[in-house]
């Protein structure tokens, strides 16, 4: 049952070739995300070298920009970890949905593990290799591509952040826009609408009620809980849909 | 009291460390979805689209709809990209065209 990976250079670059595609609005947003994160380790005092060396080892948005004031202003190491688990308890979540996927991935499977950002989250749900591409390859590229445009932006931010004279205001909206073709794909194709409701008010209701930066832990915990309460009707409505395939 | 630090070697090294532990929790508890409890199975399955929802929302989360703007260049820009995904079906198109549109609206229209 395990297919290992052919890696021959003419099956790589085809894989390679089938993923760029899926990966260019990441690449909007992540290289434009970047410069502004490499800006800020520069305006700290850091330099490219760790603008580059956080986005490769850390490779987490959110927690990358709420880190520079820990840079800034130290405090303790058992601060900086409680707050890391916090800002990203999200990702416990997103593991669960590929079990099956990464186990198939045999060596590779680490590096997905490593690499699952909301962003590349979002692309392995969305994206489909074409029949005749190695599916392995094909999710390790997007994977990869994206990882590579975080640490590339990174870096041109902390070396060239400060002569950029192109107006990028407004750029980063690609990964609002990615995530909007997202749930339209889903709203489409899933056989329930419940789940993305459910998505949808808990995290308003979480904005509403926690503010706009403490707003995803709670709206985990009452997505989680009421997709559990309602198991026994949504079960049978996927059950149809995987039939349904 | 917790030590200060002032290393930043230490400090990315923590955040690396805890961030990948987030991501590898459910793999250390399932090693495939075959000794998962049936509702970790379940979930796998339904939760994509509500954290979807959930992503699209919080990456809208500092949209003020009270104060000018009004969270209009949002609203324009993700209409024309929902509107023009439902027709087109392109990824692409849809999220490129929807993201000139807004780069257009907050820097020309709305600056």
């Amino acid at each position: 049952m395990h297919n290992e990976i052919k890696w021959e250079v003419k099956v790589i670059i085809k894989a390679l070739k089938a993923a760029f595609p899926a990966t260019i609005p990441v690449l909007l947003g992540y290289l434009f995300v970047g410069m502004a994160f490499g800006i800020l380790v520069e305006n700290i005092g850091l330099d490219y070298f760790w603008a580059g060396f956080i986005s490769a080892t850390v490779f987490a948005g959110s927690m990358q920009f709420i880190m520079i004031s820990f840079l800034k202003s130290p405090i303790g190491l058992l601060e900086v970890g409680l707050v890391t688990l916090i800002v990203n308890l999200r990702h416990m979540v997103y593991g669960i949905s590929f079990l099956e996927e990464f186990k198939r991935m045999g060596k590779l499977k680490p590096y997905m593990i490593f690499t699952l950002t909301d962003e590349t989250y979002a692309l392995l749900h969305s994206a489909k290799p074409p029949d005749n591409i190695d599916k392995k390859l094909f999710y390790f590229f997007i994977a990869f591509l994206n990882h590579i445009y975080w640490i590339s932006g990174s870096v041109l931010g902390a070396l060239f952040g400060s002569m950029l004279s192109f107006n990028s205001k407004g750029v980063d909206f690609a990964m609002v826009a990615l995530f909007a073709v997202i749930c339209t794909e889903q709203w489409t194709s899933f056989s329930t609408h419940w789940p993305a409701l459910i998505g949808g008010l808990a995290t308003l209701l979480s904005l509403l009620v926690f503010g706009p930066d403490r707003l995803l832990i709670p709206a985990i915990f009452i997505i989680i809980t009421l997709l559990l309460m309602t198991k026994p009707g949504l079960e049978k409505k996927i059950q149809e849909n995987s039939e349904g395939e | 009291m917790p030590q200060i630090e002032s290393n930043p070697i230490n400090i990315v090294l923590v955040v690396a460390a805890v961030t990948f532990f987030t991501r590898i929790m459910p793999f250390l508890f399932f090693d495939s979805n075959k000794n998962a409890p049936g509702s970790v199975i379940y979930l796998g399955k339904i939760v994509p689209p509500a954290i979807m929802a959930m992503l699209l929302i919080y990456s809208l989360r500092n949209v003020a709809p009270l104060k000018y703007p009004y969270g209009l260049p949002e609203l324009i820009a993700l209409s024309t990209v929902i509107l023009l995904h439902l027709w087109k079906k392109n990824n692409l198109v849809s999220i490129l065209s929807g993201t000139v549109l807004y780069m257009f609206l907050v820097q020309k229209i709305f600056s």
